[in-house]
């Protein structure tokens, strides 16, 4: 297993170097000459040189890559010009914020979806089947920013049961914590949920059908025995692995959702960083993500492995 | 809907024969939601098109008379906060959600199209980077690539379509490459090489059509994440430019009037959701129609 998992990281490596090249190479994109645009209204030929200095531009680009990849490897990934503080110290800062409402949102998503799955592969071609069909529709097409309004103007401005945004953290008041970040949470899962409820409804009309299901029931084991215990835990190994390979929607996701609910996190940073034009802010906020889903895919990969054992040779 | 024929040698009763293209749409008919999509993706381009002609206002004309008037007779979907239509906006706003689906959608297949069959045709170290590279940019959550690629280009719907295109790009060339690599190797391709076929002719002439059904799939599922993500876009000032309407950005005037417009976001909200739905029932429904275990 260990040399796999050495063999697996090998080969990430690749990837990996590929994925900074290209974020570093983001920065080529912008129109002009990156020094100007990063002073911003300073036209003062001095700024203009300084930053050239600071920021190496002056140098050729793979020299450019090389100074910025040093610095990655390092732990420092620039410095947002807005702030003043280091990227890497503001995407600690906000990385714990995201985190909480990922998971928030997983374990809802993971909840609804599988549930929803379960239900429509055993009660299959009848209205349930159909309704949990809709619903996983529902999920895959409404807009995460506009579910997100739609559930400010319910629970905020017309019943006012939950706060419209902001955010407290849940070892300041664990209440007020899950109060402000309920609503996203839910905004984030709902479109999960439906990717869940269509991964699971597959993979349990897959093993209903199998041998030991019919071996169990030929057994004459109760249907609820069969589907919760026999049918449902092998259909999970899956499901689970593949929500895994959710989490860069869920990201994806959280930069809108933050942005709506006011919550200091991950994505809200990024919208900050490229409405101030804060580049170096943008580019260490996609590598980090980038990184951490790299990383989550190879667990997630590992952790199939893991539990089948076919695959290990 | 590409049809492919097939030759027929001897003679035989016309009405026996069906090409592929028919046989997937009279599946296609069968299924009600691939349907009720098709029909709401053509109501919705026909607004667009027709936007002018149909429309009861100028959308961004503003009437300081009629500020924020829940809807109405006068307005059915009411008006936003400087009196312009929001019917009307969201007639007109059609045009960039299709266009930013349709576009990006384009740009992604013509670079993702050529650059799989090229990875899938040649193997070897072209095989190599080109997978590496695809590998790197599928690495990069979807919205988060298209946010920073559009920050780094500058906000307008033009960048935005290049953002996403450019970001659905590896999803084409994957989905192109799998497909050669399952084809290549097949009795009628090794007959066209044997017979002193070109590369380029293979490959476009015989491989190329065994793609097709998946990319139509694979495309239309897109164009549902690319509207998504071009109301994303725009939602966050970094799609349409004002005055000129998009759903996304009317979402983002509409988050300021909730408590004393919420028809402001109810409607350009509802015509996205109705919209990408409609292109994810017609991908499932080209899915089960072009899945050749289906009858």
């Amino acid at each position: 297993m260990l040399s796999l998992i050495g063999r697996r990281l090998v080969q990430l490596l690749p990837t990996l170097f590929l994925v900074s090249v290209l974020i570093f190479l983001l920065q080529q994109l912008l129109p002009g000459d990156p020094a100007t645009v990063m002073a911003g209204e300073e036209n003062d030929p001095e700024t203009i040189a300084q930053i050239r200095r600071q920021y190496r531009l002056d140098q050729p680009i793979p020299v450019q890559y090389l100074y910025w990849i040093r610095g990655v490897f390092t732990g420092d990934l620039g410095e947002s010009m807005r702030l003043k503080a280091p990227v890497l110290d503001l995407i600690l800062q906000k990385l714990p914020v995201t985190l909480q409402l990922a998971s928030m949102a997983m374990a809802i998503a993971l909840v609804i979806g599988i549930t929803a799955g379960v239900v429509s592969a055993v009660k299959k071609d009848t209205v349930w089947d159909y309704a949990v069909n809709v619903l996983s529709l529902w999920g895959i097409s409404t807009p995460n920013f506009w579910l997100g309004i739609m559930m400010i103007y319910l629970f905020a401005v017309t019943l006012g049961w939950l706060p419209a945004s902001g955010y407290v953290s849940p070892f300041e008041d664990w209440r007020q914590s899950l109060a402000t970040t309920i609503m996203p949470a839910f905004v984030l899962g709902n479109s999960i949920a439906g990717v869940i409820m269509r991964h699971t409804r597959s993979a349990m009309l897959q093993a209903l059908q199998s041998d030991y299901v019919r071996t169990a029931r030929a057994k004459g084991l109760a249907e609820r025995v069969v589907v919760w215990k026999h049918a449902m835990r092998n259909a999970l190994t899956p499901v689970i692995t593949l929500g895994a390979l959710e989490f860069g929607t869920l990201l994806s996701g959280a930069v809108l959702t933050e942005q709506i609910f006011t919550i200091p996190g991950f994505g809200k940073l990024i919208v900050d960083a490229v409405f101030n034009r804060d580049y170096a802010v943008v580019q260490g906020v996609v590598l980090v993500t980038a990184t951490t889903y790299i990383l989550l895919n190879l667990l997630a990969d590992l952790g199939y492995i893991l539990v089948n054992p076919r695959l290990r040779g | 809907m590409t049809a492919q024929t097939i030759p027929v040698s001897a003679p035989a009763a016309p009405e026996a024969i069906e090409t592929p293209g028919r046989r997937a749409w009279r599946r296609l008919k069968r299924r009600r939601g691939a349907m009720v999509g098709l029909a709401v993706i053509v109501i919705v381009v026909l607004a667009a098109i027709f936007a002018p002609w149909i429309s009861p206002y100028d959308p961004i004309q503003q009437s300081w008379s009629a500020v924020r008037k829940a809807p109405s007779a006068a307005h059915w979907f009411g008006t936003d906060e400087v009196g312009r239509d929001v019917l009307a906006r969201i007639l007109y706003g059609a045009r960039a959600s299709l266009l930013a689906g349709v576009m990006s959608v384009a740009i992604a297949i013509g670079i993702g199209v050529p650059v799989g069959l090229l990875a899938g045709y040649l193997g070897g170290v072209v095989d190599a980077v080109i997978s590496r590279l695809t590998d790197a940019m599928l690495a990069c959550p979807f919205l988060i690539l298209a946010i920073a690629l559009a920050a780094f280009l500058g906000p307008s719907l033009t960048n935005a379509m290049i953002a996403i295109g450019v970001t659905a790009t590896p999803i084409f060339v994957r989905l192109t490459r799998g497909q050669v690599l399952a084809t290549k190797s097949e009795d009628y391709v090794e007959a066209a090489r044997a017979v002193g076929n070109p590369h380029w002719r293979i490959a476009v002439r015989h491989i190329l059509p065994n793609v097709l059904p998946q990319l139509l799939v694979q495309a239309t599922l897109t164009v549902a994440t690319a509207i998504i993500a071009e109301a994303s876009l725009s939602f966050l000032g970094l799609g349409q430019q004002p005055p000129t309407p998009s759903w996304g950005s009317m979402l983002n005037t509409a988050q300021r009037f909730l408590a004393t417009g919420p028809w402001m976001a109810v409607f350009p909200g509802l015509a996205i959701f109705v919209t990408v739905l409609s292109f994810n029932l017609l991908g499932d429904g080209f899915r089960d129609a072009l899945d050749p275990r289906s009858k």
